[in-house]
């Protein structure tokens, strides 16, 4: 009973459904992805913004805010929110404590929060953290942010995923040279200087413009400057029907002040999100993105199932023995590789 | 793949110690569960909405007020309104032995006095959304 899906109530917006549904997809069960199979078509329509920073930075506390002014600007727009905490790669269990942040959010039936664990992806994100974006896209959320686990590194999964990507920063954390090293420049459309009420905060904003400042002005979204994956197919590249107009042509990277625990500077950052949302409409930017997005998509499907395929098919004795072989410099890797092909199957 | 036990732990009432919930939330953590943690002073609206949203298989209610056969009934209730019955809600703080029968017929699935080890907690769990996913 509780693995059955009914696609009807999702789209009706019914809430225990879709949370079943997305545990389903995050348990990659079988009905899971017949019924986003099932609503691929509704799919598209939601912006989806990333935030991603070091933990501790206000990631939930900044979401919490702007939340909260997005659903008072538009009580029809209705937003959800997909929290991404690690798993403990010791015993698979996780600590998910995003919502202690979001309690102003409790109590909107306009608004859908899910906390998830990467269990064991790396990157920021889970594996499923995507799927589940689409599920909640097809049940009509027209904003989906998602917080991600921000464990420092740079987290190119969210530019991939999200349209827009917020970078959140708090003064006195990492150095400036760490913040550098993070990649951060990289992957943020927007900027946020939280806990502008602590000391250094100033600094950490004039360091970040003056490091905008060095490298080459970034007039692009980080989703476009992304270096596209090499595809086990010739990618069809989309182009825009919108013309491009000079205006929409650059993006500057905006270095923004919040305090998250008093609402200050919110404003100013959710406006940017909407702006940000309308160049990448001008720019055709969002068709491409969504484009590049898919195809990776199939892309991994393709590796992922065929090597299900040629898992099923050989025979792990046969496998352990072309290893022992290839360990013991009888055959390269190559040479083990082709022995594999040809196979010996079960 | 192994099927993951989502947890949610929840403080309601008014009281201002989170010690004893975010003791057990880090013990099924290092059980292997996912735990939400919501934070102090959640009403019975906010634990329901948020074990919906989180479609949790089981709630744990950290209780030191001795409000207890307050809350966990608005709780159930509330519960009910989201048709969600079919999660275990196990109580944990300080329960008078003599509460323990009422709050049981109200639904609950167990209750734990603060001496009780976390193990055996975990185990209980795992043993009974196990238990509940056969039938
Ligand atoms: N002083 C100050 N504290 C903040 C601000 N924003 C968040 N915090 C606090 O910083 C801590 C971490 O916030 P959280 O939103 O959980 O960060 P996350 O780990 O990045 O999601 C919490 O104790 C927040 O209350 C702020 O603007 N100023
Ligand atoms: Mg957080």
């Amino acid at each position: 009973m509780k693995n059955q899906i009914d696609v009807n109530a999702v789209l009706a917006g019914d809430r225990r459904a879709l949370a079943r549904f997305l545990t389903a997809i995050e348990n990659e069960t079988a009905s899971g992805r017949q019924t986003l199979d099932a609503v691929f078509k509704r799919t598209g329509q939601a912006h989806i913004i990333g935030v991603t920073g070091s933990p501790g930075a206000g990631k939930s506390s900044l979401v919490n805010q702007l939340v909260k002014y997005f659903r008072q600007a538009d009580p029809s727009k209705k937003i959800a929110i997909i929290a991404v905490d690690p798993s403990s790669p010791f015993t698979g269990g996780a600590l998910l404590g995003d919502r202690v942040r979001m309690r102003d959010l409790s109590g909107d039936e306009g608004i859908f929060i899910r906390s998830m664990a990467t269990r064991g992806a790396l990157g920021g994100l889970a594996r499923t953290t995507s799927a589940m974006a689409e599920a909640l896209d097809a049940a009509g959320f027209e904003m989906i942010f998602i917080e991600t686990v921000g464990a420092g590194q740079s987290e190119v999964d969210i530019v991939r995923l999200a349209h827009t990507t917020i970078v959140v920063e708090a003064p006195g954390m990492g150095d400036d040279i760490q913040a550098s090293k993070a990649g951060i420049l990289e992957i943020a459309d927007i900027l946020v200087v939280n806990k502008a009420d602590q000391p250094m905060a100033e600094n950490a904003v004039r360091t970040l413009k003056a490091m905008l400042e060095l490298g080459h002005p970034i007039v692009q979204s980080a989703a476009e400057r992304l270096h596209h994956r090499a595809l086990a197919f010739e990618a069809v590249e989309v182009t825009s029907d919108i013309h491009q107009n000079s205006e929409a042509e650059s993006w500057q990277v905006p270095v923004l002040t919040t305090i998250s625990t008093e609402g200050v500077g919110i404003q100013e950052t959710a406006e940017k999100i909407l702006e940000h949302g309308v160049a990448l409409k001008q720019r055709g930017e969002w068709k491409k993105r969504e484009a590049a997005r898919l195809q990776e998509a199939l892309h991994d499907l393709l590796i992922q199932t065929f090597l299900e395929k040629w898992q099923r098919e050989s025979s792990s004795d046969f496998v352990q023995a072309v290893i022992r072989d290839m360990l013991n410099r009888v055959h390269s890797p190559h040479q083990a590789l082709q022995i594999l092909i040809k196979g010996q199957n079960k | 793949m192994e099927r993951k036990i989502r947890v949610l732990i929840a403080k309601p009432g008014l009281d201002g110690h989170d010690r004893g919930a975010k003791l057990i939330a880090r013990a099924l953590r290092d059980a292997g569960m996912e735990v939400i943690y919501t934070g102090l002073r959640q009403t019975p609206q906010m634990i329901a909405e948020a074990a919906l949203q989180e479609d949790v298989d089981v709630i744990g209610l950290s209780i030191l007020s001795g409000a207890h056969m307050g809350l966990v009934p608005r709780i159930m209730e509330e519960l009910r309104k989201n048709k969600m019955e079919d999660v275990s809600v196990f109580v944990g703080g300080i329960i008078p032995e003599e509460d323990v029968p009422a709050l049981l017929e109200m639904g609950v699935t167990a209750v734990y006095g603060p001496g009780t080890a976390t193990q055996f907690i975990s185990d209980e769990i795992r043993r009974i959304v196990l238990a509940s996913e056969e039938e």
